[in-house]
């Protein structure tokens, strides 16, 4: 099980190592030290690695993952785990602003807070946040589902597309055609698997409401023109 | 871009390592802002006593600037040279006659006034305007800096910050703001000058203003949430206090960490791994429209 100290090993080895992994590889799990909240740690992987780092990371952490599942024992900056495709991502601490941006696929587990635009644009990815996310989350999201075990910020899923947000909490105020629907059996289906993906134990999905889009922004409507 | 940094001290026994500590922040936000860079320091004040930081060009003569301004004030005047900036304190009752002798001096500009407050900028990389003042061996109760990268006026001194409107009052700003010649007009018509065209001196003037008037820090910090339109992190720095703000979007990144010993503020986390016990801090990231203020009493 290789460490890699960034205190005295440059980040752009450890990424380049990463990169090179191959399928024949025995060297799957990989811990990462001091990390002091450098910018861009394991970005890009395509490689069912599993990646420890122990600390607190900068922007963009595990960016652009695909297969591999890295774990930040610590916060992370802007941007963790955005344009994600597959694997799975985990943060133990809080997270800062857009986290998950832009995912297509993989799951995004924040055991803290994570701030304003949590999920931004996301299509695909399925994120868990076990605190609160700030303003504007799930802004202009188009697929994938965001669950959120406390509260939500303001403008909440402002201009939603077919993302789906399940809030267990208060929601300060709903953007731009995103409305409460109903909590059907196969929402709460879909709900406890994620839960269960995320180690969330004792929350059942009937505490949690849903919403989405109204699909009223879908098409130019005049009578619209105010909320474009 | 532009990188802020700051920190508050609650256990006094860490204020020799105060300079240190900035310089090391500061230095770790260099790529954040590299054209110039600034400090604000606040040290030891004596009663009666009244502190200017004086800035001239390199080389200048501060010893005998000091000598003949001794003669206006009719007694010794006890002074710091900081490469191209030299910190004099004078009597309270005195500096009205200094202020006035240095006005007619064209090469000696006065760049900050406090009982506490020193001021200190340049143009040039952070880690080399931290050396050239000397920041690791200053001792005190709060500093702020930054690094910038200058987006809203020229790189100069000048527009470096913090920008500091008032006595012990000064700013650091990461961000842009949308409507400071308005503001600055209003301000103008007030009464108040500005030495930029810079947008953070006028929230700097702003916060001045609104004291001036009367206003506490937190109220001051309040009201310019409505007065201000842009993008902005603030970290202000008054005699005694400490203040936090982001913009209700909050497009500027900020990270805050607090022991029982400090409260520091970063643009990155990175700002602060250094910091003694950053390992047991609570980390956490300033919510936006949110007034965060320390005073010391």
């Amino acid at each position: 099980m290789p460490t890699v100290d960034l205190a005295s090993s440059p980040l752009r080895e450890l990424n380049s190592v990463l990169h090179q992994l191959t399928p024949s590889t025995n060297e799957t799990h990989w811990t990462v030290t001091n990390p002091r909240g450098q910018h861009n740690i394991a970005v890009g992987l395509d490689f069912p690695a599993e990646i420890e780092i122990d600390g607190h990371v900068g922007y963009y952490c595990a960016g652009m993952n695909k297969q591999a599942r890295v774990t930040v024992r610590g916060n992370a900056g802007q941007g963790v785990a955005e344009n994600m495709m597959s694997g799975c991502v985990h943060v133990t601490g809080d997270a800062s602003q857009a986290a998950g941006a832009s995912g297509n696929g993989g799951l995004l587990v924040i055991d803290g807070n994570a701030s304003a635009r949590c999920g931004i644009s996301m299509k695909g990815i399925d994120i868990v946040v076990k605190g609160s996310v700030g303003h504007l989350s799930a802004f202009m999201a188009q697929a994938g589902k965001l669950v959120v075990l406390g509260d939500a910020g303001e403008a909440l899923g402002d201009s939603i597309y077919e993302a789906q947000l399940f809030v267990r909490g208060a929601v300060a105020s709903l953007g731009a055609d995103c409305i409460e629907k109903p909590l059907k059996d196969e929402h709460k289906i879909e709900l406890k698997k994620l839960l269960d993906d995320a180690g969330v134990d004792g929350i059942s999905p009937d505490e949690f409401k849903r919403y989405g889009s109204a699909r009223k922004l879908y098409h130019f409507h005049i009578d619209n023109v105010g909320s474009y | 871009m532009c990188g802020i940094a700051g920190l508050f001290l609650k256990d006094q026994k860490l204020a020799p390592e105060l300079g240190g500590l900035l310089s090391g922040m500061l230095e770790a936000l260099s790529d954040r802002g590299p054209d110039s860079a600034g400090f604000a320091v606040y040290g030891d004040g004596d009663a009666g006593q009244i502190k200017l930081t004086l800035r001239a060009a390199p080389s200048f003569d501060f010893a005998a600037l000091v000598a003949s301004l001794g003669k206006v004030a009719g007694a010794p005047i006890a002074y710091q040279v900081h490469d191209t900036h030299a910190v004099i304190s004078i009597p309270t009752d005195r500096e009205a006659a200094v202020a006035s002798a240095l006005l007619g001096m064209k090469d000696v500009d006065v760049v900050a006034r406090g009982r506490r407050m020193a001021v200190f900028k340049e143009v040039g990389l952070p880690a080399d305007v931290a050396k050239r003042f000397g920041l690791n061996a200053m001792t005190g109760t709060h500093a702020v800096g930054h690094t910038r990268m200058a987006t809203e006026s020229a790189v100069t001194t000048n527009g470096a910050h913090p920008f500091t409107t008032g006595t012990d009052q000064c700013l650091v700003h990461n961000g842009s703001l949308s409507n400071h010649n308005d503001v600055r007009r209003k301000l103008i018509r007030q009464g108040m000058t500005f030495r930029t065209e810079n947008d953070s001196e006028v929230a700097a003037g702003y916060i001045s203003s609104q004291m001036a008037a009367g206003a506490s820090l937190q109220d001051a910090m309040t009201s310019s949430l409505a007065a201000l339109d842009g993008f902005y992190t603030f970290v202000i720095g008054t005699e005694t206090g400490f203040g936090v703000l982001r913009d209700p979007i909050a497009c500027k990144p900020a990270v805050m960490a607090e022991t029982d010993r400090w409260v520091a503020f970063g643009t990155e986390y990175r700002a602060l791994v250094d910091l003694p016990g950053i390992d047991v801090a609570r980390v956490w990231e300033p919510e936006p429209a949110k007034v965060y203020l320390w005073e010391r009493h």
